[in-house]
């Protein structure tokens, strides 16, 4: 098998696993004041503050989650509901039309439902959004904004955005600034407190760790209305029972993928850019999209003009291939990726994208494989692709 | 694969006989309030049945095959729903399952699938197929070889119907042997795309309401009002809104539709009665026609109206004399034409004479 799908999930990581499983066989609710609940909260404390410590911000900024959609719907939601509701004025979203669907279909969802306007940042034809453009859309009235929200780096396209520059601009005007940086822990350097965001958001599964278990890095003063009310366990922002075993895990696997990225980093933009070149020497009409400078080391997008993107992948996963068209229903309709729209693409060529992703199980004989194949699959999903057309 | 028992079946059967399978669901659907309806309220494209693919997806997990849904949604609306609306809109009455299969499922995805490198579609079609010869299924109450008579030679080349030596019953036994969770899954009935079955208030919808009159045959009395002439067919008798009885009591059906004029004529029943069809766009599942004229029996829509006839093929089209008179011929339904139970082709009925 050749697995290339690591943006949408990982291998766990062996000493994860172990970990995982080693706490499992602990009893104990961490929010209990006996014996085995004080041990389980302790090692729940140690691991907040092994990530805090590993993403340099504070342990009291750690609030654990359930994986990235809820960090995400928490930092968009609760922002702006507490935003809002300290004064009605403030409205407005300013975010980009490449998010993930967890950011997006959040902030769609409170245009239509709870009075906030959604603006879109301009991007450019790799997906950036420029400073100077977020700074437009603050300057005219910075107090009618709720909150900022740019991803670190897309999940599809692999593009790195200048989140720096971008925090750093929201502060000017005192607007919060939140990053989906899901695809960009242990991927790229991540400096919470360095990187001037005010939210950040973080999943287990995407870097070697378990599923269903990840943090929102919340700057002590940010405002923010829970979501999910109950005990509440995490600052009184999440509530929930703590799940003990995937944030032990989670711990381990933040603290790995940190102190592999500068080597692992290396090590995939190469393997990458051999993939890269193996696909295009072998199909020269294919595109690489995305920023071919500011991008995500394990992250290869490529559009194959003529080619219906499910039909390529059909054929790969026949050969022992697993990779991605980028975007599908719950039914498992593939559907041209909003991403790609957004940076230009028409309804076909959006249509017409894998996605190859590597992480820290790659190897030289994946991408070998991938050369190896997709000059026939190429051929073939093209007739597909010629065969999907308008009646002839 | 479409999330029901026959497909689930047909699938199973062709893993049996040793085929490399791959199980396909196809999102027809572009409307909204489907799997991801929660999005802001947008009409996803393509996702309309997550219960059905779900079936799908479960049979396909136990038959340990490949699984994947198709987007077929916009060439289903081009082809099969805008066609659809466009002849009720001409005072006919369409069959969409037919042209599902000839522009879709035998089309479409068969294209598609050969140009993957696939030798044939497999559907769980209640009809049998071999040698290129096309026959009614075992089962005669759940017979489907008349939506699938339009299928030409090329077509059914690439064609396998698993299921057409068993009945109905057998094929919900086997699957429940075989562990299937559809096996007692309930056969759908309905025109897919339209989910609460009120076809009138889909065809509305598209079309608009039209109010018009209702005349009368035999007086040529306006006998009632309608709110658009789409929607009624050839023979149908129940929701019709005439005011007064017919001055002899006897039931009136519709018996004309002139979209043009916008009128729907009732009569008594007898008046129903046609003796001769008339279909265009002749379709030979051998490539010709067995003859320039012969004998067989012709079936006039999807159960039922079944007669023998004396056929004569023209340029064009072909001419039934039919052997008992059938009530409730309707133009835009298929007229497909049976040597004892072999399917020779089929036509669009165009017209009837009495
Ligand atoms: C950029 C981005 N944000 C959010 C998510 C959602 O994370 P999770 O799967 O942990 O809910 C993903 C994963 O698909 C992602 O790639």
């Amino acid at each position: 098998m050749t697995y290339l799908d690591h943006a949408a999930t990982t291998p766990i990581l062996p000493e994860v696993a172990a970990a995982v499983t080693a706490e499992q066989r602990h009893l104990g609710n961490p929010s209990s004041p006996h014996a085995a609940g004080r041990q389980a909260r302790r090692r729940v404390e140690e691991s907040r503050e092994r990530l805090a410590a590993a993403l340099r911000a504070d342990p009291f900024e750690v609030i654990f989650t359930a994986g990235g959609t809820e960090a995400d719907n928490l930092a968009v939601k609760g922002i702006y509901w507490a935003r809002r509701s300290a004064d009605p004025h403030r409205n407005r979203i300013l975010a980009s039309p490449v998010e993930h669907h967890a950011v997006l279909d959040t902030v769609r969802w409170l245009a239509d439902h709870q009075g906030a306007r959604a603006d879109w940042l301009p991007v450019d034809a790799v997906g950036r959004v420029a400073p100077d453009a977020l700074r437009a859309a603050l300057v005219a009235d910075p107090g009618s904004v709720a909150l900022v929200t740019v991803m670190w780096a897309n999940n599809e396209i692999g593009t790195v955005q200048p989140v720096t520059e971008l925090a750093a601009i929201a502060r000017e005007y005192g607007v919060p600034f939140h990053t989906d940086a899901v695809q960009a822990v242990g991927a790229l350097p991540v400096d919470f407190a360095a990187s001037g965001t005010d939210a950040l958001s973080l999943s287990g599964h995407k870097l070697g760790g378990p599923l269903g278990c990840g943090a929102l890095l919340l700057r002590r003063e940010v405002a923010c209305t829970p979501v999910l009310h109950g005990g509440g366990q995490e600052r009184d922002i999440r509530s929930g029972t703590l799940n003990a075993p995937a944030l032990v895990g989670l711990a381990v696997a933040v603290e790995r993928a940190v102190a592999a990225q500068p080597a692992s980093a290396v090590r995939l933009s190469a393997l990458r850019d051999r993939l890269v070149a193996g696909v295009r020497t072998r199909v020269p009409e294919a595109v690489l999209n995305g920023d071919p400078v500011h991008r995500l080391p394990g992250n290869a997008h490529l559009t194959f003009p003529g080619c219906a993107g499910d039909a390529l992948l059909l054929l790969l996963d026949a050969a022992g291939i697993e990779c991605s068209t980028g975007a599908a229903c719950a039914t498992g309709v593939v559907r041209p990726s909003h991403v790609l729209l957004a940076v230009g693409a028409d309804d076909r060529t959006a249509r017409s994208a894998l996605r190859f992703s590597l992480g820290w199980s790659s190897t030289e004989a994946d991408v070998a494989a991938v050369c190896e194949i997709i000059g026939p699959a190429v051929q073939r999903a093209r007739k597909a692709g010629a065969a999907d057309g308008p009646p002839g | 694969m479409s999330g029901g028992v026959d497909s689930a079946v047909a699938a199973a059967r062709a893993v049996d006989a040793g085929l490399d399978v791959v199980g396909v669901h196809l999102a027809l659907s572009t409307g909204p309030g489907g799997a991801g309806g929660a999005a802001g309220g947008r009409g996803r494209h393509g996702c309309c049945t997550p219960e059905d693919a779900r079936d799908a997806r479960r049979a396909a997990d136990a038959l340990g095959i490949p699984f994947y849904v198709w987007d077929l949604a916009e060439r289903f609306a081009a082809e099969v729903v805008d066609d659809f609306v466009a002849e009720y809109a001409a005072g006919r009455t369409p069959n969409p399952c037919l042209r599902c299969n000839e522009r879709i499922k035998f089309a479409a995805v068969l294209d598609r699938a050969l140009a993957l490198g696939f030798d044939a579609v497999v559907t769980g079609h209640h009809a049998r197929l071999a040698g290129g010869v096309l026959r009614r299924s075992a089962d005669p109450a759940k017979d489907q070889s008349y939506v699938l008579a339009v299928l030409r030679p090329e077509q059914l080349a690439h064609a396998m119907f698993p299921l057409g030596d068993s009945t109905k019953a057998e094929v919900r036994a086997e699957a429940a042997r075989r562990g299937l969770a559809v096996a007692t899954k309930p056969d759908s009935h309905d025109i897919c795309f339209i989910a609460d079955g009120d076809t009138r208030a889909f065809l509305a919808g598209r079309l608009g309401e039209r109010p018009g009159d209702i005349v009368d045959a035999e007086t040529g009395e306006v006998v009632g009002g309608h709110d658009g002439s789409f929607g009624f067919t050839v023979g149908q008798r129940r929701g019709l809104r005439i005011g007064r009885p017919a001055a002899d009591g006897r039931p009136r059906y519709v018996l004309d539709i002139a979209p043009v004029g916008n009128t729907i004529t009732v009569g008594p029943g007898e008046l129903l009665a046609v003796t001769e069809v008339v279909g265009v766009r002749p379709v030979w599942t051998a490539g010709a026609p067995p003859a320039e004229r012969f004998d067989c029996v012709v079936q006039l829509r999807a159960h039922g109206l079944v007669s023998p006839a004396a056929v004569e093929v023209g340029v064009g089209g072909v001419v039934a004399r039919l052997r008992e008179p059938q009530r409730g011929v309707a133009a835009g339904q298929a007229i497909v034409l049976y040597a004892g139970d072999v399917v020779l082709g089929s036509a669009t009925i165009e017209g009837t004479g009495r």
